[in-house]
């Protein structure tokens, strides 16, 4: 995934140790899921292995751990082509949710109360959300948008599907 | 005594509400309640009679059957002249396109609820002054809807809805002509200033991200209501065990 092109662009910022590379990965990326300590440090020696940093003396001050890392030219390369090329969109042509659907349409369930149920855990979730993005920061209000977006894409497919059920199970029982 | 059964919490209920145009029927039996203070949001298919049922809570429409309530009063059987001094008196309403008045100012339409409602016009003009600058409207006062934005137009309209700090905040799409940005700006204005003064609001939605601003949802279909808070263990059960519904 991208943590370690996350944890390059910290090193762009300025040259840092393990500690507060942690601090700051958390505090802007990683609210819901903060980056283990091994993780951080592994990382941080496949991007001097790899050339894209280097250990480049020790940080002032006590600690386990106080090694400085610094990016190099050819990591400052490697972030600007990642910034630069955009993600392959996902499909997810897969979804649970879409399979839980034709299972339930074609075993003769009542597919209608499971779409009830399904609006009503997404709208829960980002009720939540919402709550934390009228308190929260620019940043994680940004973070929080981003996850009721794609909460609100669901529940709009599972309007549509709502709608289309009668011909669905039509076309799946023929 | 009436027939409708609710809590002491209960501000505005209905109960088999059936309502039709012409030969179609838009609600269907349709049973609903939102507590003192609670915001609700009302989704639905188009056409599923979500705005109809809203119209009925609101007095605006008369049901064909069944009954509505605010506190203990039957709504469904006032005369046009007692439902237009309950909606002026106790409902506030925000509506899709502002429906601002084009030749009145911004000011003067924040005020005509209390105007409308017998208060002097000092007094009121002072009200509704109050709430142009919470809702980043100042030096917008005089300017009339046709020189107003989109999203300032949908800010002055909320204003009028809730100046004369109404019982009961009726909001039909409020966000739907905004785009996403000024449409959150628009609903974090509506909660904190129902939240403020302990209004009652209910929103009709397509938009699930104004139904995540609610306390609760219910869904509207085919005329009739469900409330999956109440229905969830139940539909748990019927998703599991296949049974009928």
């Amino acid at each position: 995934m991208s943590v370690s092109y996350a944890l390059l662009g910290l090193l762009e910022q300025e040259p840092n140790h393990g500690y507060e590379l942690k601090r700051q990965y958390d505090e802007y990326f990683g609210r819901d899921k903060p980056l283990p300590y091994g993780q951080v440090y592994s990382t941080l020696s496949r991007l001097v292995r790899d050339g894209c940093a280097l250990a480049e003396g020790t940080a002032p001050g006590a600690g386990p751990e106080r090694k400085l890392y610094a990016i190099t030219g050819e990591g400052e390369a490697v972030l600007a082509a990642w910034l630069a090329t955009p993600e392959a969109p996902e499909p997810h042509l897969q979804t649970v949710l879409a399979v839980k659907l034709i299972l339930a349409l074609l075993l003769r369930r009542p597919a209608d109360a499971y779409l009830d149920a399904q609006r009503h855990a997404h709208l829960a979730r980002m009720r939540a959300l919402t709550a934390i993005r009228r308190e929260a920061s620019l940043v994680d209000a940004l973070l929080a948008d981003h996850a009721i977006f794609h909460l609100e894409a669901d529940l709009r497919w599972i309007e549509l599907t709502s709608a289309r059920l009668g011909q669905l199970a039509k076309e799946l029982n023929r | 005594m009436n027939a409708l059964a609710t809590s002491p919490d209960t501000t505005l209920s209905c109960r088999d509400v059936h309502k039709s145009f012409g030969q179609t029927p838009a609600l269907r039996g349709a049973d609903f309640s939102v507590e003192h203070g609670e915001i609700v949001a009302i989704m639905g298919p188009s056409g599923s009679g979500k705005s109809t049922l809203l119209h009925c809570l609101a007095g605006i429409l008369v049901p064909d059957r069944g009954e509505v309530l605010f506190g203990d009063q039957r709504v469904d059987q006032l005369s046009e002249g007692r439902r237009s001094e309950l909606r002026r008196r106790q409902f506030g309403f925000v509506f899709q396109f502002g429906q601002l008045v084009p030749e009145l100012s911004a000011e003067e339409n924040v005020a005509l609820p209390l105007l409308l409602a017998g208060r002097r016009r000092p007094e009121a003009f002072a009200a509704a002054r109050r709430w142009f600058a919470p809702l980043g409207l100042e030096g917008l006062e005089g300017r009339r809807s046709g020189e107003l934005s989109g999203g300032e137009s949908q800010r002055v309209a909320l204003a009028r809805g809730l100046v004369a700090e109404p019982q009961v905040l009726f909001a039909d799409e409020p966000t739907g002509s905004l785009d996403s940005l000024t449409g959150e700006q628009v609903m974090d204005l509506l909660v904190d200033g129902a939240r403020r003064q302990g209004t009652t609001v209910i929103i009709v939605t397509h938009e699930p991200r104004v139904a995540a601003y609610a306390d609760r949802e219910v869904v509207v279909r085919d005329g009739r209501v469900a409330d999956p808070t109440a229905d969830a263990a139940s539909l748990a059960e019927v998703v599991l065990t296949g049974a009928s519904r």
